[in-house]
């Protein structure tokens, strides 16, 4: 217990810094998927091939190696000048993105054919049939994915301890830096994050089941 | 062919969509060539940063690295799928008392990142007098992170099983163990198949976290060919995208494998086929 | 079909992979001639250490492989290299051993003590820092070098003179070191400057690329990175600790302790250590001053 009260500071401040690097990834990486969902429906065939291009390249490289190229790689092709922090974020929302894109996809799939065929009968416009008909069916599909995918990214945002970007992840350094006891501040920081975790699990078994019934 | 969002094109919609298919091209194309001439400007692809893979001591090394890295993916795999298999049976328990521990423990190990789990078991418990090496402490985490999310697979498989199968079982005078292990357990592996092969795609990227404890395996590798000064000037350009196209590779073998098993399974018509929709998203990040 | 036409694919790949290569290094450097000379019917008295290389016929030797210029394992011929090295090639030579059959074993820097302990090396040469803690539990001849935590800077840099002038500048460490610390403890940076990486090649790659100001720890180390870049970074030159470089051995073989220490002095005394140092370290450009050894 005195390994936490003693570094409250440092504990609360590590996992700030996990959440903001979770928030603005979170945010880059569900716009970006989606665009890159919107590329993988399209009726362009080349927009469709771009996009799986990138969403089977993403998926199959490890993280941490989207990392390493962002931190050492990247910097060698003298195109723009990033901060660790900043390639950590890049990293992270490119990779997510393409988890994101997969589960947009897949939630639009769902819907059926016949739905926006009929709403098309209908004379309804793209973008109501988009609002109104096919969007609402597709959440009910997305979300719970959608959280599962999320709550990976916010455990994901520790693989950045090593390179050089402080989050939750760090506080067994700085604790070995004091001499302080790692074993039981490792435990604390993995309670942390059950602690975040274990609520989006609920919230996503909550949807779940309502949605399923609802189907 | 007629999509959820478009209808089948028209003239002026073909006409379009090759508008949009040459601008499409011609974007790809414009970023390709922009990246390649980087690589060329800040002389990535100069023969001396090249060279590294024409040595045969590199070459070999590289070998050991994909060994390192597969064997750490075979173990984990191994003890992953028994540890899932383990808490799955133990989750559909009747037994309260073993019930409850069973989900506990399941829930935590799928809420702790795998990073913090190593760096427990690696830098944490020697200060208890447990010394692991880098292997035993990937291996030890990939199992419990992997073990616990394949143990909620197979239980979602299970459950997903039509009920006349145990009935039918039970009927027959079988015990609960009998019924797990004869009926259910081996439709439900079947079933989920392509769900558990992804999930082993996630635990063979995994094993690239290794890095971050110091497990000489194929990233490690890649970062200290790609750091070498003295005899290449740093080819880290180079050595990344060829680690990365192993990496790419590997995965998509096993992907490429679970399609396959899933084809032969659709033949064969022992299988009971699981509605995709009955089964909870497992989200493979 | 397929599987089978695939499964020969990879393997002639992989024979393909392995069949051809080049063998040696681009970068081969000759060991300075006459100074490896092989002494004979060396005799230690009491050592139990000596004896059982004498019997084996070769010494095993602990060693680091990641600092270039130090204790370097050159990846293209896993040929060891650098200025430790040449110390442990060295003090074979003059025990009696032929240099080029020495086994080098990589051993990372917190399972030392464990090695020597346990015998699975004769002696340890690399970057190892005399002290009171660890006396406790190894032996240890000379210093054969005296380093200091110093910074290293890209040529060109004229702002960074010493620890006090890195105000406001990216310092660049490896994770958990004592020179890490020791920046972060004087609070010679604001805490956000200073980056932490898994090693000093990293840190020297951020360097070059202009990400970080300076690299911070000994100057060995560093020297090692200069010489390895050939001209672009540079050593300050004003150390800000003292680190006494000993070789490790078994605690209890003071024999070999006091033949090892009489060793050194030799090479101290009639220039070799010199020569030693200017072919590696020296390529740096900076001088360094002839440690005393302190026998014990």
């Amino acid at each position: 217990m005195s390994v936490l009260t003693n570094n409250l500071d440092l504990f609360l401040r590590a996992f700030g810094q996990t959440l903001q690097l979770f928030a603005v990834s979170a945010v880059l990486s569900l716009v970006l998927g989606t665009l890159l969902a919107a590329l993988r429906v399209s009726p362009v065939p080349v927009f469709r091939g771009i996009g799986t291009g990138y969403v089977t390249v993403l998926r199959n490289t490890p993280l941490t190696l989207v990392f390493v190229f962002f931190v050492f790689a990247y910097p060698l092709l003298e195109i723009l000048k990033i901060s660790e922090y900043t390639a950590a974020l890049v990293a992270l929302s490119l990779y997510t993105a393409a988890f994101v894109c997969e589960v947009v996809r897949s939630g639009i799939n769902t819907v059926p054919v016949g739905q926006a065929e009929a709403s098309r009968a209908l004379g309804l416009t793209f973008t109501q049939m988009l609002g109104n008909v096919v969007l609402p069916q597709a959440l009910r599909s997305v979300v719970p994915p959608m959280t599962s995918t999320m709550i990976a990214l916010l455990k994901n945002t520790t693989v950045a301890s090593g390179f050089a970007v402080f989050q939750a992840g760090n506080i067994r350094e700085a604790l070995a830096d004091q001499g302080d006891d790692v074993l039981f501040g490792l435990i604390w920081v993995a309670i942390g994050f059950i602690i975040l975790v274990l609520p989006l699990t609920y919230v996503q078994q909550v949807f779940e089941k309502r949605w399923s019934v609802a189907r | 062919m007629s999509m959820v969002l478009f209808d089948v094109p028209g003239p002026k919609a073909r006409v379009r969509h090759k508008i949009m298919a040459v601008v499409g091209i011609a974007a790809v194309l414009a970023a390709i060539v922009y990246v390649v001439m980087r690589f060329i400007v800040t002389d990535q692809f100069s023969s001396r940063r090249l060279d590294w893979i024409n040595y045969k001591q590199i070459q070999l090394s590289l070998v050991d690295a994909i060994g390192n890295t597969l064997s750490a993916f075979a173990v984990g795999a191994v003890l992953a799928l028994a540890f899932g298999a383990i808490f799955a049976a133990a989750r559909l328990s009747d037994h309260a008392w073993v019930r409850t521990p069973a989900a506990v423990i399941v829930e935590v190990f799928r809420a702790i990142p795998l990073v913090i789990m190593m760096f427990f078991f690696y830098y944490g418990l020697p200060q208890a007098g447990i010394k692991l090496t880098a292997f035993t402490a990937v291996v030890v985490s990939l199992m419990l992170y992997n073990g616990s999310v394949l143990a909620e697979v197979f239980r979602a498989g299970i459950n997903s099983l039509p009920k006349g199968q145990s009935e039918a079982a039970y009927a027959l005078g079988m015990r609960k163990t009998q019924v797990m292990t004869f009926v259910l357990l081996p439709q439900a592996l079947r079933a989920m198949l392509p769900t558990i092969i992804s999930q082993l795609v996630v635990l063979l990227k995994d094993t690239a976290l290794g890095f971050l404890i110091t497990y000489e395996e194929l990233l490690r590798w890649g970062t200290r060919i790609g750091g070498d000064a003295p005899n290449f000037g740093r080819p880290m350009i180079s050595v990344m995208i060829v680690v990365a196209a192993i990496y790419i590779g590997l995965c998509l073998l096993l992907t490429w494998l679970a399609t396959y098993l899933e084809k032969r399974n659709r033949r064969n018509k022992k299988v009971i086929h699981v509605d995709a929709d009955d089964i909870p998203e497992m989200a493979s990040v | 079909m397929r599987v089978r036409t695939l499964a020969a694919v990879l393997l002639t790949g992989a024979l393909a992979l392995t069949a051809c290569g080049k063998e040696g290094s681009p970068t081969d450097t000759a060991a300075p001639a006459g100074l490896f000379e092989v002494a004979k019917d060396v005799k230690v008295d009491g050592s139990p250490t000596f004896e059982k290389a004498k019997a084996r016929g070769n010494l095993v030797i602990g060693v680091k492989e990641d600092q270039p210029g130090l204790g370097y394992k050159d990846p293209t011929t896993n040929k060891y290299s650098g200025f430790d090295i040449d110390i442990a090639r060295l003090i074979s030579a003059k025990l009696g051993f032929d240099p080029e059959k020495i086994q080098y074993k990589t051993i990372q820097s917190a399972a030392r003590e464990q090695a020597l302990i346990n015998g699975d090396v004769d002696y340890y040469v690399g970057t190892y820092t005399i002290n009171a803690g660890r006396k406790e539990k190894v032996g240890f001849a000379g210093p054969y070098f005296v380093a200091g935590q110093d910074l290293l800077v890209k040529k060109d840099n004229t702002d960074i003179t010493g620890k006090d002038t890195l105000k406001g500048k990216k310092v660049c460490s490896v994770t958990g070191s004592t020179p890490a610390k020791r920046i972060k403890d004087e609070k010679l940076t604001e805490e956000g400057n200073v980056l932490e990486f898994q090693g000093y090649s990293q840190c020297v790659t951020k360097l070059l690329n202009g990400e970080v100001d300076a690299v911070t720890t000994d100057d060995a180390i560093l020297k090692g990175y200069a010489a390895a870049e050939d001209g672009k970074l540079k050593v300050v030159g004003k150390t800000f600790s003292s680190e006494p470089y000993g070789i490790g051995l078994p605690k209890e073989d003071t024999a070999l302790r006091g033949k090892v220490n009489d060793i050194l002095q030799a090479s101290l005394d009639d220039g070799s250590w010199q020569k030693i140092y200017d072919g590696t370290l020296g390529k740096s450009g900076s001088s360094a001053e002839k440690p005393k050894i302190d026998r014990y």
